[in-house]
């Protein structure tokens, strides 16, 4: 912070607290308590509205005085008038890493000793995959659902049916590093209303809709646009996350109004990244375990 | 009578009468949503019956149509008894009531379309908030040459706390409203990443430092000592606590940024000013509950009274807790839980809420020129029905608050979270139901309040009063 405002605030700071202080002061020192009836302030408003005169009670004015006294220590102590760091060298930066060094401490060991097994056997270990489940309750519930059965646009993971792939190394990939995948805006491309109910038609045939003349009128333009990503006979490609459309599995929903949104609309699946909250150990396992969610 | 020599009322009873419709609407929004929470079909699958379009609607229209009018109410009819003097500008006074209530009306419009600068408790847009501006200007000339026409020497100390408030709101609502406008429904905030958080929340923290509490003191410092019939228990108190508190206030702002991108040192002068903060508050509650005692036994036959005592108890309680809350430590597990929206409402039903309701059966039969309300009985039913209702409200919220607080921090011998967000949400479903009764009860007073009043205004021709002359 720059020293004018330093010292705006440090003065800022100073003159409250000895303006509280001076008012304590002050009120304490006023002459002796008035509490007769009839002995008033003097001045009368609206008819009958009067003032008595009486101290303060003793126990306010400590509490008044006792919290400015801990409010100037804690001000010491602690950030407060401008740059001024405090005795006690605390900061709300220091108080995380303290706390995430102490968990690392006591929590890592937990997951090191995975470290070096076997893929296939952590989704066979039960306290491999208690923790996978705590790691999953935690973390991935939010978008794929405390069942993991997903919901519209994010993937159903207890299904055998994988957008990036099911080995190892493209699981850890997915949570470590994350993914994105964007399905473009075909609307310019497609030849208005009419091409864009043909397309309709033909994506929903390829996983056994109704094929009919003006479905297969769409393939040589789905040949032309969409099969860089969906493959020519539309099974997807894991390398670009791009959904097999020959299933009955869908990421945005299979019926006529939900796959002309993807069309015209376009979608962007994100899956963000991990990798730096989890470290590889905790990666790995959870990468198990989801694993595992698909082989039962 | 020459107009000079009687009061400006007509002013007072149009604001009184919106108090009690304003409540009416402001409640039953907030009854809505609650409900929402647990049956979220409620909003009927219509955008403008939504929770985050109706939950700004609800707060809006409960501080600033429901609090704002009993402030424009109580003030103007303090300021003129309290001053010996009519109120200045009649023209100008009626144009801060018409202005007020297009203000409402606008805001019950664009809430619900969806039109926000999102932020909370400002959301309402640049056209709206320019004339806000000139309405609160007028506010304070009219009250302000009030006080300078003044035919006793002494200001009254409810004109300090409303003549504080007043001056605030104005600063506020323009720093925290400044915005480069793009169209006439959309703005953009001059602030930008935390320097905007900070803002904001001196904002809104002041808007409850000022509007609800000083204001508010105001009016507790006019209609307890009169329907108590004693006088203030100590000047030389308020004067202390007066300027405490308007002095104190604005730091408190960022303990709503505890733990965010706000530096450090912000962070903690806004946490220790909001201890001491604690004293002043207390102040207040002193004076009023010593006015009060001493006519105890009036608590029997007066339910007005009982709305004031409660209210100032209230008081009493949710600035005790808002300074614990402003702790650190108890923040990191209170911030983001009910326990705020159950601090909130113990706050503004049982404070804001029952000191404007004890002040308006105070203030309705001078205004009509009766000698009461058209039933004490049903006062008393009002009296419990919001007292029970408020009980309700804020003990679910407090159980329910510290229960999410306590299960989102808590974790597994591997590190990882013992609960679900959902978990968590699942746990606190039953305060749901409770926040809901308490809510409908607080409601079902204001509807009860409603009929008493109708009997008593509807068939009384209100009478010039003669403006008194000093003592």
């Amino acid at each position: 912070m720059p020293a004018f405002w330093h010292w705006f605030v440090a003065a800022g700071t100073i003159v409250f607290t000895i303006w509280c202080i001076w008012l304590v002061g002050w009120s304490a020192k006023q002459g002796p308590a008035n509490v007769a009836d009839d002995d008033l302030v003097g001045h009368k408003w609206d008819g009958d509205l009067e003032e008595w005169n009486n101290p303060a009670p003793k126990w306010w004015l400590y509490l008044y005085f006792i919290t400015i006294a801990w409010a100037v220590g804690y001000m010491i102590a602690f950030p407060s008038f401008g740059n001024y760091e405090g005795m006690l060298g605390w900061s709300q930066e220091g108080q995380y890493e303290a706390e995430m060094q102490a968990a690392t401490e006591t929590y890592e060991p937990i997951y090191e000793k995975f470290a070096a097994m076997d893929f296939m056997a952590l989704t066979q270990n039960d306290e491999a995959q208690a923790l996978g489940r705590s790691l999953f309750a935690s973390y991935c519930t939010t978008c794929h659902g405390s069942d993991a059965r997903g919901a519209p646009g994010y993937p159903n993971l207890t299904d055998d049916d994988w957008q990036w792939g099911s080995a190892e190394a493209e699981i850890f990939q997915t949570i470590y590093n994350g993914r994105m995948a964007a399905m473009p805006v075909l609307t310019p491309a497609l030849g208005g209303d009419q091409g864009i109910d043909n397309m309709v038609r033909y994506v929903r045939s390829l996983s056994g809709g109704d094929a009919n003349a003006g479905a297969m009128s769409a393939k040589p333009m789905f040949v032309a646009l969409c099969s860089a990503c969906h493959g020519v006979d539309g099974k997807g490609n894991k390398i670009f996350g791009a959904p097999n459309l020959t299933d009955d599995i869908w990421l945005y929903g299979g019926s006529a109004e939900s796959v002309r949104e993807t069309l015209v609309k376009g979608r962007n699946g994100v899956m963000p990244a991990h990798g730096e909250l989890f470290g590889d150990n905790r990666t790995k396992i959870l990468a198990a375990y989801v694993y595992s969610l698909s082989q039962n | 009578m020459d107009t000079a020599a009687s009061y400006n009322d007509k002013v007072v009873r149009q604001f009184s009468i919106m108090v009690v419709i304003w409540g009416i609407v402001g409640m039953l929004v907030g009854v809505l949503i609650a409900a929402q929470l647990i049956w979220p079909q409620l909003n009927f699958d219509l955008p403008f019956l939504t929770y985050s379009r109706l939950r700004p609607l609800h707060t809006n229209a409960v501080i600033f149509a429901f609090g704002g009018s009993a402030l424009f109410a109580t003030s103007y009819y303090v300021v003129q008894r309290t001053c010996h003097v009519r109120l200045a500008f009649d023209k100008l006074a009626a144009f801060t009531f018409w202005g007020w209530q297009v203000v409402i009306l606008l805001a019950a419009i664009t809430l619900p379309l969806g039109i926000t600068q999102s932020k909370e408790y400002a959301e309402l847009e640049w056209p709206i908030d320019l004339l806000i501006a000139v309405i609160w200007v007028a506010y304070a000339i009219v009250f302000f040459t009030t006080i300078a026409k003044r035919r006793v020497k002494h200001i009254y100390v409810a004109n300090w706390f409303y003549g504080a408030f007043i001056i605030t709101i104005a600063v506020l609502h323009i720093f925290n409203n400044l915005a480069i406008p793009v169209t006439l429904t959309k703005s953009y905030s001059l602030y930008t990443g935390v320097v905007d958080g900070m803002m904001q929340w001196w904002y809104g923290h002041n808007a409850v430092g000022f509007f609800l509490t000083a204001g508010f003191l105001g009016m507790m410092y006019y209609f307890v000592p009169k329907q108590a019939g004693r006088p203030v228990y100590s000047y030389r108190l308020s004067v202390v606590h007066f300027w405490s508190l308007i002095a104190i206030y604005m730091w408190a702002g960022p303990h709503h940024l505890h733990y965010t991108s706000l530096p450090d040192w912000a962070q903690t002068l806004g946490m220790v000013f909001s201890i001491i903060l604690l004293a002043p508050s207390w102040g207040g509650m002193i004076n009023g509950i010593m006015t009060l005692s001493g006519a105890w036994h009036k608590l029997r036959s007066d339910p007005i009274l009982k709305f004031m005592i409660v209210a100032l108890s209230f008081y009493g309680m949710s600035t005790f807790e808002g300074p614990m809350m402003s702790i650190k430590t108890v923040n990191a597990l209170s911030h983001y839980t009910n326990w705020t929206i159950g601090h909130v409402h113990s706050g503004a039903l049982g404070w804001v809420a029952m000191m404007t309701i004890g002040s308006i059966y105070s203030l309705l039969p001078r205004l009509y020129n009766r000698d009461a309300m058209y039933s004490t009985k049903l006062i008393d039913v009002h009296f419990w029905t919001s007292t029970i209702g408020v009980v309700l409200y804020a003990v679910s919220m407090w159980i329910a608050g510290v229960t999410e607080g306590l299960m989102w921090r808590a974790v597994n011998s591997d590190g990882t979270l013992t609960y679900s967000f959902v978990e968590s949400l699942k746990a606190v479903e039953p305060y749901h139901y409770f926040r809901l009764l308490g809510g409908l009860i607080f409601f079902t007073g204001m509807i009860i309040m409603a009929y008493n009043v109708w009997k008593t205004v509807s068939d009384k021709k209100p009478v010039p009063v003669a403006v008194l002359d000093p003592a």
